[in-house]
């Protein structure tokens, strides 16, 4: 009955009812891979006010890069009792179209440190890599600043 | 003319790096920390030369509205009962600007630290001149100073698990300061944990 939805421009969004949780083991090979593609993965979470701010320039990244190689994939750092009343419903409020995960993983000394030897655990983060080249960012983009970064590695 | 180009670019980028808050100028374990007086939620303002008596501090940057802050609040309010009387008191200090995340101001600290029945100073760093020095760059964020050098001992989280009390196995800031007074040095000075960025304009 709703079906008269002229304001939907993203008309093919599906509604997700589940976030993947991922161990930091189990995220790093998505850290890691020499596929040719460029990776933007951006850490995150609903609760993060300069994330929410910032995840249009993500969105629009994955969307105006995708025919050159480039994917998104957005790491939350939700708490995990929080998946289901804020996470899901904020992903399908948003429509958000990049891929989003939750990394649920104790021993964040050890894996911030992993992910990067600069990250001081603050949120939102971002990581920007492939085969040849990796780059770190502990700060907020605008969609200009992250395009040159993503540019710089095409 | 060439000696004296030198020495005018050594003075350019001498003033230019006196004036450039660098997390590479903050604090180091080791180093000695500067006194501060910032205002407390009791309207009184607070240095740590007001704690004689104190073996060193809990400094604890934190605020009212980042949930992983909110997460920890429990456990800041046990370090400062289990510490305070042997000589390790919490002092925790808001780094944020109001200007930049309204909830939290001075009067939302007040109320706050109330609801949680505070047992220590909250201190708002105004014009968030305190933070910088410390080099925190995320809430919670904790640094841990012994006296009578004032020596910085040990930076970073509360634990291992900040999300989930309920997952914790290694508790940093207790490990640390039960080294401290045992005449010891803290085995780990510094760890991670995922915060919320500091707010300025």
């Amino acid at each position: 009955m709703f079906s008269c939805n002229k304001e939907s421009s993203k008309s093919e969004f599906k509604e997700i009812t589940t976030v993947k949780s991922y161990t930091y083991n189990e995220l790093k090979p998505m850290l890691e891979r020499a596929d040719g593609k460029t990776y933007v993965i951006n850490f995150w979470a609903t609760w993060c006010a300069p994330c929410v701010k910032e995840l249009p320039a993500f969105e629009k990244i994955k969307e105006e890069y995708k025919e050159k190689n480039v994917e998104v994939i957005l790491v939350s750092l939700d708490f995990p009792k929080h998946v289901d009343k804020r996470l899901i419903p904020f992903i399908n409020k948003k429509k958000l179209q990049s891929k989003v995960v939750l990394l649920d993983d104790v021993n964040e000394d050890f894996w911030i440190k992993a992910i990067d030897s600069t990250w001081s655990g603050a949120l939102p983060a971002t990581l920007i890599y492939n085969s040849k080249k990796r780059a770190f960012f502990e700060k907020n983009f605008e969609y200009e600043t992250l395009e040159k970064e993503v540019q710089s590695f095409l | 003319m060439r000696y004296l180009k030198s020495i005018l670019v050594v003075a350019v980028l001498a003033i230019a790096s006196a004036f450039t808050t660098n997390i590479e100028d903050s604090y180091k374990i080791g180093d000695t920390v500067e006194d501060f007086k910032l205002k407390n939620i009791d309207d009184k303002m607070v240095s740590l030369s007001d704690y004689p008596e104190a073996k060193g501090f809990i400094i604890v940057f934190t605020c009212n509205m980042c949930p992983y802050s909110v997460a920890n609040e429990d456990r800041i309010i046990a370090l400062d009962k289990k510490y305070k009387g042997s000589g390790y008191p919490v002092i925790a200090i808001n780094p944020n600007d109001p200007k930049a995340m309204p909830g939290d101001g001075f009067a939302e600290m007040k109320v706050r630290a109330k609801e949680k029945g505070f047992t220590f100073p909250y201190l708002l760093d105004e014009g968030q001149k305190v933070y910088p020095k410390f080099g925190a760059s995320r809430t919670p964020h904790v640094y841990i100073v012994s006296k009578p050098e004032m020596k910085l001992e040990y930076i970073g989280a509360i634990d291992n698990s900040s999300r989930n009390p309920n997952k914790v196995t290694e508790k940093y800031v207790e490990n640390a300061v039960d080294a401290l007074l045992a005449g010891k040095k803290p085995t780990k000075t510094e760890t991670r944990a995922i915060g919320c960025s500091i707010k300025t304009l």
